[in-house]
């Protein structure tokens, strides 16, 4: 469970959607109104409404192109929004020039001056704010040292190794205490070892800090190891906002459900009415669903399994679908199957190897919870 | 031991580089070295000298001060040109490179439109401009506001001007490129850190572009001092360059040992100039290289 040093007397700290804009007495570290961002005749978010608490961690999750770097541009001032407004700190900032916002920014490219220090690129944000200079070299080893880089004052940003300029740019980013730390895809620049390290770093700085963190990224093991909420983003507007679990265990679209680990789709239409609708796939057989709504007969549905919550053997239970694997990748503790149940539908099963592994062209048969599956309508949303 | 040729094989590297190497030892080399030793010969009398060997040219060299002076002008002019096209070409350089204009290569391609007309047409063009019938004399005059001609041509003034229109694509474009390989989310990154626009200019943008002024103002330096056509057609016989020295020795007096040695010393002299730039430049280049 995510955790935040959130100053709103709330019962929970983090609850889901956009709506919750109004909720606490404080006014919100950052909050979006409804903004639109175009470039022309190309419009790269719409109608886009969101409200981050102060000391939350919050990712704009999404495909390349999905308008989540632009929003994060927005908030810095180096994009100017067509519509809407953008409030920090609860103050309105559309006309607040770049260098008068108080935002930390991190960038893919590390963006640190080559020509200056590592002192001198730590204490840049801290000049323009005239700070005191034995001020500043106090921040500045401080920050340094947050970052596990003291005495690398006078080093060259060319002396550093990637993961370590990154960490560079974060204490620039943090060293003058800003509202907002804005991450731009930090970590999609560094190898895969150094990406672990310093997601699990920058997530420590931020509780220690209690900065409110914006985090983009198009990863989502990063947003959903790091994040108190996940805005998972799709061609310019918000699909869903949620905690990790809620976003993952119940995607509210067909989108969100596939971005987020893939899972299974499979096509149905709704059978005899019922508290446990039975749906008819189309792959030919049927399955159980756990789900309040009344389905209309005959309407078209997609029911949504995560490869991971499919079992086989005595731990099968609830709806069952046999087929025959397709392949079958073996990871050690666990094995993925391509499954094919018949009618050209192929599923995908993530399971713990309990006895056997199955090989290419066994029989099969998977199981799962009906609790476990989600509902989706003929528009790709979910029927809750 | 293995005969097989492959693609890296260091033989066929020397083969490859053989015909450019040969180029530059025949047509570069060997024809300065020939020059060094004609300064050691004898200048008997107009277009005739012997293969005796006498220092008595470089004695003249060093002692006779019209040939420094001659040399101190040259660098000046050429100095104070280079730094004439670093003023005059770093702003067009930025806004090219500052510009939000779709067209970006046109403005490139403006640059290099001068070069499609030949360099002396271009230097003769500066008669028509300034003149004592050209266009702005013969405009000045028509409008009352001189009775005289004014007597812009035929000095270092003119002289420089020319060399600046020759000279100015070549700064935009080494000042253009160093610009071209600023990351530009290190002014966004400044700018977010406080920075007015103009600040950022000064912390990040100039130092990360001065390389490219650097190393146009080599260019610029070397390219005026060694000139010979401008000062030729644009500057008086005061106004003449060591280039224009070395073309009298040789043509007008036919002292082939003098003008050789005027050569090498302007040879020698521009090319220490550039030595040391490329040692300055070559650091910066790497601290450059490490940062990217």
């Amino acid at each position: 469970m995510p955790e935040t040093q959130d100053t709103i007397a709330s019962p929970r700290p983090v609850s889901a959607g956009a709506a919750d804009a109004a909720a606490g007495a404080s006014s919100p570290a950052v909050e979006f109104r409804s903004i639109e961002i175009a470039y022309g005749k190309f419009v790269a978010v719409r109608d886009f409404s969101l409200s981050i608490r102060k000391g939350s961690f919050v990712t704009l999750l999404g495909p390349s192109g999905c308008g989540k770097t632009t929003i994060l541009r927005s908030i810095a001032g180096l994009v100017d929004i067509s519509g809407g407004q953008i409030m920090i700190g609860g103050q309105r900032v559309d006309d607040v020039p770049i260098y008068k916002r108080n935002i930390g920014l991190v960038f893919q490219s590390y963006a640190l001056f080559p020509h200056k220090t590592v002192f001198d690129n730590v204490a840049f944000g801290l000049k323009y704010r005239n700070v005191p200079k034995p001020e500043i070299a106090r921040k500045v080893s401080q920050a340094l040292a947050m970052v596990r880089l003291p005495g690398s004052e006078k080093k060259l940003p060319s002396q550093l190794s990637g993961g370590q300029q990154q960490r560079i740019a974060l204490a620039r980013a943090i060293v003058f205490e800003p509202q907002v730390l804005l991450l731009d895809e930090p970590l999609s620049a560094l190898d895969a070892n150094m990406r672990e390290e310093m997601r699990v770093e920058i997530k420590k700085i931020q509780k220690e800090t209690g900065i409110t963190a914006i985090f983009v990224t198009h990863d989502q093991e990063e947003a959903l190891s790091m994040s108190d909420r996940i805005v998972v983003m799709n061609a310019g507007s918000a699909e869903q906002v949620g905690t990790p679990e809620e976003v993952y265990e119940t995607p509210a679209t067909a989108f969100v459900a596939d971005f987020l680990g893939k899972a299974n789709m499979l096509a149905g239409t709704v059978g005899k009415p019922g508290a446990a609708a039975a749906i008819t796939l189309a792959a030919g057989q049927a399955v159980n669903v756990a789900s309040a709504a009344r389905l209309a007969p005959g309407s078209k549905v997609t029911v949504v399994v995560r490869p991971q919550k499919l079992s086989t053997g005595a731990a099968a239970s609830g709806n069952k679908l046999s087929g025959r694997v397709v392949s079958t990748s073996y990871l050690g503790g666990s094995a993925i199957y391509e499954i094919d149940i018949g009618g050209g539908v192929t599923i995908r099963a993530n399971m713990p190897i309990s006895g056997r592994v199955f090989r290419e062209g066994e029989a099969i048969e998977v199981g799962f919870d009906p609790s476990d599956s989600i509902l989706l309508d003929e528009g790709g949303r979910r029927i809750s | 031991m293995n005969n097989r040729w492959t693609l890296y094989d260091p033989r066929l590297a020397w083969m490859l580089i053989a015909p450019v190497l040969l180029l530059l030892i025949f047509f570069l080399v060997l024809p300065i070295a020939v020059m060094a030793a004609y300064t050691f010969f004898t200048f008997v009398t107009a277009g005739v000298e012997t293969s005796t060997l006498t220092t008595a040219n470089w004695q003249e060299f060093f002692t006779d001060s019209y040939y420094s002076g001659f040399l101190l002008k040259t660098l000046r002019v050429g100095a104070i040109t280079a730094l004439l096209c670093g003023v005059l070409g770093y702003f067009p350089a930025y806004f090219i490179w500052a510009t939000t204009f779709k067209h970006k290569w046109l403005l490139l391609l403006l640059l290099i439109v001068p070069f499609w007309i030949s360099f002396t047409i271009r230097t003769f063009s500066w008669i028509n401009i300034l003149g004592e019938q050209g266009v702005i004399n013969v405009a000045l005059l028509k409008l009352g506001i001189i009775s005289e001609p004014l007597p812009m041509l035929y000095n270092e003034g003119a002289v420089i001007l020319g060399l600046l229109h020759f000279l100015l694509p070549y700064m935009i474009l080494n000042v253009y490129v160093s610009l071209e390989g600023i990351d530009r989310t290190l002014i966004s990154a400044a700018r977010s850190m406080g920075c007015t626009s103009a600040q950022a200019f000064r912390e990040v943008t100039l130092p990360l572009s001065l390389p490219g002024l650097a190393a146009g103002l080599l260019l610029c330096f070397v390219l005026a001092a060694g000139s010979y056509v401008t000062p030729q057609l644009l500057g008086s016989g005061r106004d003449a360059l060591f280039g224009n020295l070395i073309y009298d020795t040789i043509m007008g007096e036919l002292n082939w040992p003098m003008g050789a040695t005027l050569s090498i010393v302007l040879f020698v002299v521009l090319g220490f100039f550039a030595a040391i730039y490329t040692r300055y430049m070559g650091m910066s280049q790497i601290v450059k290289g490490l940062g990217g």
